[in-house]
């Protein structure tokens, strides 16, 4: 890194430059993409949550005006073509392996969820195959269904291979040492907290376009997909049994994701197979109700937790018994968010000698859960911050000088965690006292009085969080369970005038990689950011890399681009010591320039792109003509960051709304590239925090119907929910990588949830309430508040 | 979900039965019926269109009479399905109660109902007022009608 910034160099808040496009509307989705001669494919779904299929007529479909294809699972099962795979599994306490039931592409026998997709119409145009699914006859034996995880265990058996619907028991943590501490302890705060369903709701609906050639036998998928190359890589290698290279993938514009489109879903596979099967392009959009039924749904837990303090308030002890609902199948990363993305965070900032965890994940008949901004660390940060500020009420310590006193000392780091990570490096108080600043804690009594003139309770509350991103060191991953390498690839090429393309193995679906690439390229080799390419998104174009999610593109993805900027760097030098008449050892770069150290000769960086395309002056005999660079690059470490959010509300009695009237956010995200990006990402990870503690809630009705299906009654946040949010940062640079950045994405929506809900039950401490549960509507504050009156009559 | 009423009629026990089983009469008394057609002495099958919410939807299926109890009440399903739309079921335990001096009969029913697919994702919060004012539209005009022919003798 250069010392002094540029314009457009790391740390600068340079404008996106993909913004032109998406604002102006020209941004180009995978829906704006059309094939000649392409069908459009809809897909039947079960409207009922467990049942056997006694029978499918298509034969009426298959007569329909336009249509030009009906298939069912039989079809697919005839071509031997393979559903979708679990990426992470995990070991059982009993030393079983995780159950890992099939997920046939389309159903098999039996449908296992209510949008569970049963045949696929192809057909000239998207009316006409919706109409010849309507003709399709489905005749059900209708089975029990299994909605309540708590108790899924006791429910009707859902697959073969997973008895008493339990999917995996794990455990993590030293159980007896934990038990030990807590019988050892002066006091035990005890809690039972929800971590509601929420529908991804990303902004672009999942979409594919699928094309065979039969020229080649090759296949060309246009798809919404985070990580263009491991859809490649599953649907090539797991599903179709094809080589990768008859398959290119493309991701084009992505309208967001928040891990929704991770996974391989069996839409897209559908339309791959089918494009051969009918030899013309085949095309699916989901609309806003398939959106809801089927894509991945997110967090879903119930946990248990027993924290143990000594006589000085120290934290002894964390015991936490957790069951979370996986759905209907696994999905990509399911096993993972609950268990080794949850379970390891749960030490959070804080000094505990013993922790012990244990995690069952239920099978139910609703659609799959999977990672969701923050994946697991959201679950682990609210439950140990609820328990945290409970624990401070009840020891009647203030919940800021209770954390103090708890949090993992400055001087300890590198710290080895009782749950599996080690912190490379950390300092909390900073930012705990930086948050306490920004929101003016120490006048928030005289701002509760005010409120309370106004007949308004006004309330506080802190949640100090810590994340594990930036995925991941491969060996830890790989020893964990994990069946994919988490490394990330970066390809850097010089163009001739010294213009620079750089193709990522990163997928950009709204985090501004094109700016923020470009500006740690630029800064690095000293040239205008206007000069530097970023290029994603094509498995034909970029390396074989492991795409965005988990916060991982900035210390991952920008980090193999830094490591592949210094290769050219060392080659340009002995490129310049060659022009130059000089020994390598005495070229000096610095600011797009390479000089002999101590003299005035120099040569510009384009002048040495220049040589190496035209090596008419050059060493041909020790180098290589050209300047194209690759690098892997394998973190050695998570990075971890880490902060302070503080939010502040009022609560009207009469009418249970909970205004949210400020908030401090104090982040810890290492160097920081582009800071207005950063500051975008924590307000969008803010907002979609504040909708899950106060109005989101996927609700499944005892039959298994998804009642919260549409925009009218699943309730997403809007700019009046929202107050200004203060931002602010401290910095410890992560020493994993040599950026020093950590990772920014999901940090806001892990922070979020905790302080809110600490701040509302803060508000309405002074009628006795001591627990709220998520999404706090006005109808619940509103009953709590009503029964904390009627208990205060009796 | 449940929904109940009942209704006073001037007429003995047994008239209010036989129109309980004659699926003439049963047809005028739904005005949303296409169809009603009898298969078996317990088996019927219909065809009605009902709009709930923002959905008009065509519902094809079969009507079953289950614990008849002659002449004091019987059990009456219904399920269709309504194509894309998801299907929906109900059924109404109706019962027949004689005054003592076998003027007037009580009619009351119970009904539940169950909804699936699209019209449970869009169209739930309406179900129970949509079910309520269904139930209250059959036995109404039901009553009307009898009462009607009553007067008319």
């Amino acid at each position: 890194m250069n010392e002094v910034t540029k314009i457009d160099g790391i740390g600068s808040s340079v404008r996106r430059t993909e913004d032109k496009k998406f604002l102006t509307g020209k941004g180009k989705y995978t829906d704006d993409i059309n094939r000649p001669g392409q069908v459009q494919a809809y897909f039947l779904r079960s409207d009922v949550a467990h049942a056997k299929i006694k029978k499918i007529d298509i034969k009426n479909a298959q007569s329909a005006p336009g249509v030009v294809g009906v298939f069912t699972g039989d079809d697919i099962a005839a071509d031997k073509v393979g559903g979708p795979i679990c990426g992470w599994v995990v070991p059982c306490r009993d030393g079983s392996a995780t159950k890992e039931p099939p997920h046939p592409l389309l159903a098999q026998g039996k449908v296992r969820f209510v949008g569970d997709a049963i045949a696929v119409v192809l057909a000239e145009t998207a009316e006409q195959a919706k109409s010849g699914a309507e003709l399709i006859d489905v005749d059900y034996e209708e089975l029990s269904p299994v909605v309540d995880f708590e108790n899924a265990g006791d429910g009707a058996q859902i697959h073969d291979e997973v008895p008493n619907n339990c999917y995996f028991d794990w455990e993590l943590g030293d159980e007896k040492a934990t038990a030990d501490a807590l019988s050892g302890a002066k006091k035990i705060v005890k809690l039972r907290v929800r971590n509601n369903r929420l529908v991804p709701n990303a902004m672009e609906p999942r979409c594919a376009l699928a094309e065979f050639d039969n020229l080649d036998d090759s296949y060309t998928l246009h798809t919404t997909s985070q990580n263009p190359h491991l859809t490649r890589l599953v649907l090539a290698a797991f599903m179709f049994a094809i080589p990768e290279s008859k398959l290119r993938v493309i991701a084009p514009d992505v309208g967001g994701g928040f891990g929704s489109k991770i996974y391989v879903y069996i839409e897209e596979a559908v339309c791959v197979w089918a494009s051969k099967k009918v030899g013309r392009p085949v095309k699916w959009t989901a609309d806003r109700t398939q959106a809801f039924l089927t894509d991945c749904h997110g967090r879903d837990h119930v946990n248990d937790v027993q924290l143990g303090l000594d006589e000085n308030n120290k934290i002894v002890g964390l015991r936490v018994d957790t069951v979370c609902n996986l759905g209907a199948y696994l999905s990509a990363f399911s096993v993972v968010v609950p268990t080794y993305l949850h379970g390891t965070l749960l030490s959070g900032q804080y000094d505990i000698p013993a922790i012990y965890t244990n995690v069952k994940g239920m099978a139910t008949n609703t659609v799959n859960v999977d990672a969701y901004r923050g994946a697991g660390r959201p679950e682990a940060t609210y439950l140990l911050e609820r328990t945290m500020e409970t624990a401070a009420r009840e020891v009647g310590m203030d919940p800021a000088e209770f954390r103090r006193i708890n949090f993992i000392p400055k001087d300890a780091f590198p710290y080895q965690t009782q749950v599996a990570l080690q912190y490379d490096i950390g300092d909390y108080e900073p930012h705990l006292d930086k948050a306490m600043e920004m929101i003016d804690y120490f006048n928030f009594e005289k701002r509760r009085a005010e409120a309370a003139k106004r007949g308004m309770y006004r309330g506080i509350g802190i949640s100090s969080y810590i994340e594990a991103c930036g995925l991941a060191p491969s060996a830890v991953v790989g020893a964990l369970g994990g069946r994919v390498g988490q490394w990330e690839s970066a390809s850097v090429r010089v163009n001739p005038t010294g213009t620079i393309s750089v193709f990522t193995g990163s997928h950009s679906h709204g985090q501004g990689h094109a700016t923020t690439f470009a500006q740690i390229v630029a800064d690095k080799l000293g040239i205008p950011m206007e000069n530097v390419e970023v290029v994603h998104g094509d498995t034909d174009k970029t390396p074989f890399g492991m795409g965005s999610y988990g916060s991982r593109s900035l210390a991952s993805g920008g980090s193999a681009i830094s490591k592949a900027v210094d290769k050219i760097i060392n080659k340009s030098k002995k490129i310049a010591a060659h022009l130059l008449e000089a020994s390598e050892d005495d070229i000096d770069f610095k600011d797009g320039k390479f000089v002999v150290g101590g003299t005035d000769k120099e040569k510009a960086f384009g002048e040495i792109a220049l040589a190496a395309y035209v090596p008419h002056n050059y060493p041909l005999e020790t180098l290589e003509p050209g300047l194209e660079e690759n690098a892997f690059y394998d973190p050695t470490n998570f990075v971890y960051p880490s902060g302070t959010h503080i939010a502040e509300v009022e609560v009207d009695p009469a009418t249970g709304v909970v205004q949210v009237v400020d908030w401090a956010a104090c982040d810890d995200f290492g160097n920081l590239v582009n800071p207005m990006i950063v500051e975008g990402q924590v307000h969008g990870g803010i907002a979609q925090g504040i909708g899950q503690a106060l109005l989101e809630d996927a609700h499944y009705d005892e039959n298994g119907q998804l009642l919260t299906a549409s925009y009218m009654d699943y309730c997403m946040p809007r700019a009046d929910d929202l107050p200004s949010f203060k931002v602010g940062y401290t910095t410890t640079p992560s020493t994993v990588n040599d950026l020093g950045v950590k990772g920014c994405g999901e940090a806001g929506a892990i922070a979020s949830p905790p302080a809110l809900i600490n701040a509302v039950i803060d508000a309405l401490s002074p009628l006795g309430v001591t627990d709220m549960s998520m999404p706090a509507t006005p109808q619940k504050v509103w009953k709590a508040i009503q029964d904390s009156q009627s208990v205060a009559a009796e | 979900m449940e929904i109940k009423d009942s209704y006073e009629l001037p007429l003995p026990k047994e008239r209010v039965w036989a129109a309980l089983n004659d699926e003439v009469f049963l047809k005028k008394s739904i005005p949303w019926c296409e169809k009603l057609e009898r298969r078996s002495e317990t088996e019927l099958a219909a065809e009605v269109k009902l709009k709930i919410g923002p959905m008009s939807t065509r519902f094809t299926g079969s009507i079953t009479l289950s614990d008849i109890d002659p002449p004091n009440g019987y059990t009456i399903t219904g399920s269709g399905k309504g194509g894309i739309a998801g299907a929906a079921s109900g059924s109404a335990k109706v019962k027949l109660v004689e005054a003592k001096d076998t003027s007037s009969t009580t009619l009351s029913y119970e009904v539940s109902a169950q909804v699936k697919g699209k019209i449970a994702q869009l169209g739930s919060r309406l179900i129970q007022s949509t079910a309520k004012k269904l139930s209250k539209n059959f036995f109404g005009s039901f009553v009307q009608q009898l009462e009607d022919i009553n007067k008319s003798k």
